[in-house]
């Protein structure tokens, strides 16, 4: 079975990750219930006339693919492989609006046509002329993981070499309201904003000088009792023969609702292991712990993150292993294992 | 030739029957389910035929014994729906007896609730429990829950070709030995959103579709669910199950031509379909029959028909597009089509291209007009998409 290398990752989100050298310097506080992601050039990246058609998510997700695939020096991937949990919000938005208004009549179908999940990966393949294995998975908040579980079984399997894969999601107008609306009627809601963003990375099945870390193992769950949450975290830990205390760094999605109770849990195992959140900071959506990997891998690095991050920080030491566990109201649970190269 | 992976169980509610049995009454008797719409409301009601699934959604949820303050939409429902009676024919009791994974597509997902209550939602507490059912991930979930999987559960959406994403990926990880067994398919509802999206981009046809034709002028839309239950040879032999059939080969690849139309010499559906051939270790002479994509557009049929003509030459097998019995049923079509394709292998017979009179101009094509009894080997089944996304499934006899 081959290794799964990650060349390169990069992350838009509400801090300011996608910068050149690619570094948080400082951390942007937040009070708004929903948050917008910092937005790079995006000429930068996109002639000015596709500009002009394209939709948040598109725009980070070949902002972000193009960033990834630079960073390792890729030209064409043999898979591109996207997750997202709500798709393209913002033109599904413009075109029920316009449906209802207009009583079914007089539609064009722009908005339509950009409506679907996969109009990321779809714009993405176009972009590069890129012929090859393309999908995208849409399951809350395991879509970014779906899309990892994909692509390493391809590389396991030796059946690509290079791919990129990626999560994205946006903030959308209206239906990102209605969710807050109901979140607010929870005994104990959501207490970050809520968000957007787009991170993309390229794994690959060769070694290389300059490979950020190695994507050990991904795993997700549909549903996890919180009596067994500890224990399915043994056990993963066990199936790719690492043992708790050989953790350097767990990064949880904590987002201070009822449901932080299973990452409490988790807390407890690593008395004296580096624990880091983000979601107060990036935001909440279907694809914020992808947001963790960027996260995870810049440990590995050796890149400083903000201290703001840090629950609990040991003396500095290099991280070998880091560990990323994400949940959303008690389902969709999903745990990343990055080491060292 | 390799053997591939097994079936042991199908699931079917769309319009032309609500079990795996009245599907196939259905195209033996080369009857369509294509009619005006009965459930949904909307403006085009009457100028339109559509493919919709018999059952009011509380007829559903009574079969599923779902609490009145349930959130189920109908994607979710006819998901359901299927998903069980698959289990069923595959003889699934206990589902934690094996590592169990269930793999589901749609596009529309919880559309059908959202597009009536969005101007609802702010004001009308009633409606709020839709909120959190629009996502595409909420349906597999539901049908997740009523199956009892608690593991490895994921959702593709991938426009027209999900449910064959669906079923590639179920089958990968069954040879990858990461699963022992997995559900995989696809559940799309009809949505006034579908149905104005394709009128808006004029491809809708106000009569029955003729997929294939000169004259065809465009598609109908459908809404169904269809499941299959795959399992690894380990868990076929230590319970000796019947197979209904194997996925032998299956490919994924991107047209990369244009978001919505697909390319002229039909690039990604010949990889696709080329690749699917690799896999199952299948020269293209081995292929008895090809259910086709044929959704009746101008575009798709043309672009189809070349991909056909590159990987066929002269020598194009037997084939026709179902669309015109079930409508295009979107993220289920894949599903959809997996199960007649496994029907036309266990019955020796291709089913009916209904609609069909003038072979196009430009290939000279003529598909299967009538049921076609004879030997059936090796089916191939296209589904291809928006977004560039086509893909390729080959089934063979068990």
């Amino acid at each position: 079975m081959k290794t799964c290398y990650i060349h390169s990752v990069v992350s838009i989100s509400a801090q300011d990750s996608f910068a050149e050298d690619g570094v948080i310097s400082e951390i942007q506080e937040h009070a708004d219930y929903k948050i917008s992601a910092i937005h790079p050039q995006y000429r930068d990246f996109i002639s000015l006339s596709q500009l002009r058609r394209m939709s948040p998510a598109v725009k980070m997700g070949v902002a972000a693919s193009k960033k990834a695939l630079m960073e390792a020096k890729l030209d064409q991937p043999d898979a591109i492989i996207t997750g997202s949990g709500l798709g393209c919000m913002a033109d599904t938005e413009t075109f029920l609006n316009t449906l209802i208004k207009n009583d079914e009549q007089f539609l064009t179908p722009t908005a339509f046509i950009q409506s679907t999940h996969n109009t990321v990966a779809g714009q993405i393949a176009l972009g590069l002329k890129c012929k090859a294995y393309n999908t995208t998975y849409a399951h809350g908040s395991i879509s970014f993981e779906s899309a990892l579980i994909d692509a390493q079984l391809q590389i396991e399997a030796g059946e690509a070499n290079n791919i990129l894969v990626g999560g994205v999601d946006e903030l959308g107008s209206e239906f990102v309201d209605y969710v807050h609306l109901v979140e607010q009627k929870q005994t104990q809601p959501i207490q970050v904003s809520l968000s957007e963003g787009a991170t993309f990375c390229v794994l690959s099945s060769e070694k290389k000088e300059g490979a950020v870390a190695v994507l050990k193992a991904v795993e997700t769950h549909s549903k996890i009792a919180e009596k067994n949450i500890v224990s399915e975290m043994q056990a993963f830990l066990k199936r790719n023969k690492v043992d708790a205390s050989e953790i350097d760094a767990v990064i949880l999605g904590i987002n201070g609702d009822a449901f932080d109770v299973y990452y409490q849990n988790i807390e407890e195992v690593f008395p004296k292991t580096d624990l880091l959140l983000y979601k107060k900071y990036i935001g909440e959506y279907f694809t914020a712990s992808a947001f963790a990997f960027w996260m995870g891998t810049q440990l590995i690095e050796g890149e400083t993150l903000p201290k703001d991050f840090y629950i609990h920080k040991s003396d500095s030491k290099p991280y070998k292993n880091v560990l990323l566990y994400n949940q959303f109201k008690g389902s969709q649970h999903s745990f990343i294992l990055l080491t060292q190269q | 030739m390799k053997k591939g992976v097994a079936i042991t169980g199908m699931g079917i509610v769309s319009a032309i029957g609500n079990s795996v049995e009245e599907n196939l009454q259905a195209l033996l008797t080369s009857k369509s389910g294509l009619a005006v719409s009965k459930h949904l409301q909307t403006r085009h009601k009457n100028n339109i035929k559509v493919g919709e699934v018999g059952f009011t959604n509380a007829e559903i949820a009574q079969q599923l014994q779902l609490s009145e303050d349930n959130n189920f939409t109908r994607t979710s429902l006819l998901g359901c729906l299927a998903a069980k009676q698959a289990l069923e024919q595959a003889r699934i009791n206990d589902i934690s007896t094996y590592r169990t994974g269930l793999i589901s597509a749609t596009t529309v997902g919880g559309m059908d609730m959202t597009e009536n209550y969005w101007k609802q939602f702010e004001t009308n507490p009633e409606v709020q429990k839709y909120i959190s059912s629009h996502h595409a991930g909420d349906s597999t979930e539901k049908i997740a829950t009523v199956l009892g999987i608690t593991g490895y559960v994921t959702t593709i959406s991938t426009a027209c070709s999900s449910a064959a994403n669906a079923i590639m990926l179920g089958a990968r990880l069954i040879k990858a030995g990461k699963l022992d067994r997995v559900v995989v398919g696809g559940t799309d509802a009809l949505s006034k959103f579908t149905i104005n999206g394709f009128k808006s981009l004029m491809i809708l046809s106000e009569t029955n579709c003729t997929p294939f034709d000169a004259n065809r002028n465009g598609l109908n839309l459908g809404e169904a669910a269809a499941y299959l239950v795959l399992e690894s040879d380990e868990v076929v032999a230590a319970q000796n199950k019947s197979v209904l059939a194997y996925v032998s080969g299956y490919g994924n690849a991107n047209d990369a031509f244009h978001q919505t139309a697909s390319s002229k010499t039909g690039e990604g559906a010949y990889l696709a379909m080329k690749k699917a051939l690799k896999i199952a270790g299948l020269n293209p002479s081995a292929i008895d029959y090809v259910n086709a994509h044929g959704t009746a557009t101008q575009n798709n049929d043309l672009s189809e028909s070349e991909a056909l003509q590159r990987i066929f030459k002269e020598e194009i097998p037997d084939f026709s597009s179902t669309k015109a019995f079930t409508g295009h049923t979107l993220a289920a079509a894949g599903a959809v089509e997996a199960v007649f394709s496994v029907l036309a292998l266990q019955q020796n017979s291709v089913f009916a291209n209904l609609g069909f009179r003038t072979p196009m101009p430009e290939t000279g094509l003529t598909p299967v007009t009538q049921l076609q009894k004879k030997k059936l080997k090796h089916v191939q089944s296209n589904s291809f998409g928006f977004g560039g996304n086509c893909s390729s499934l080959i089934f063979s006899k068990a």
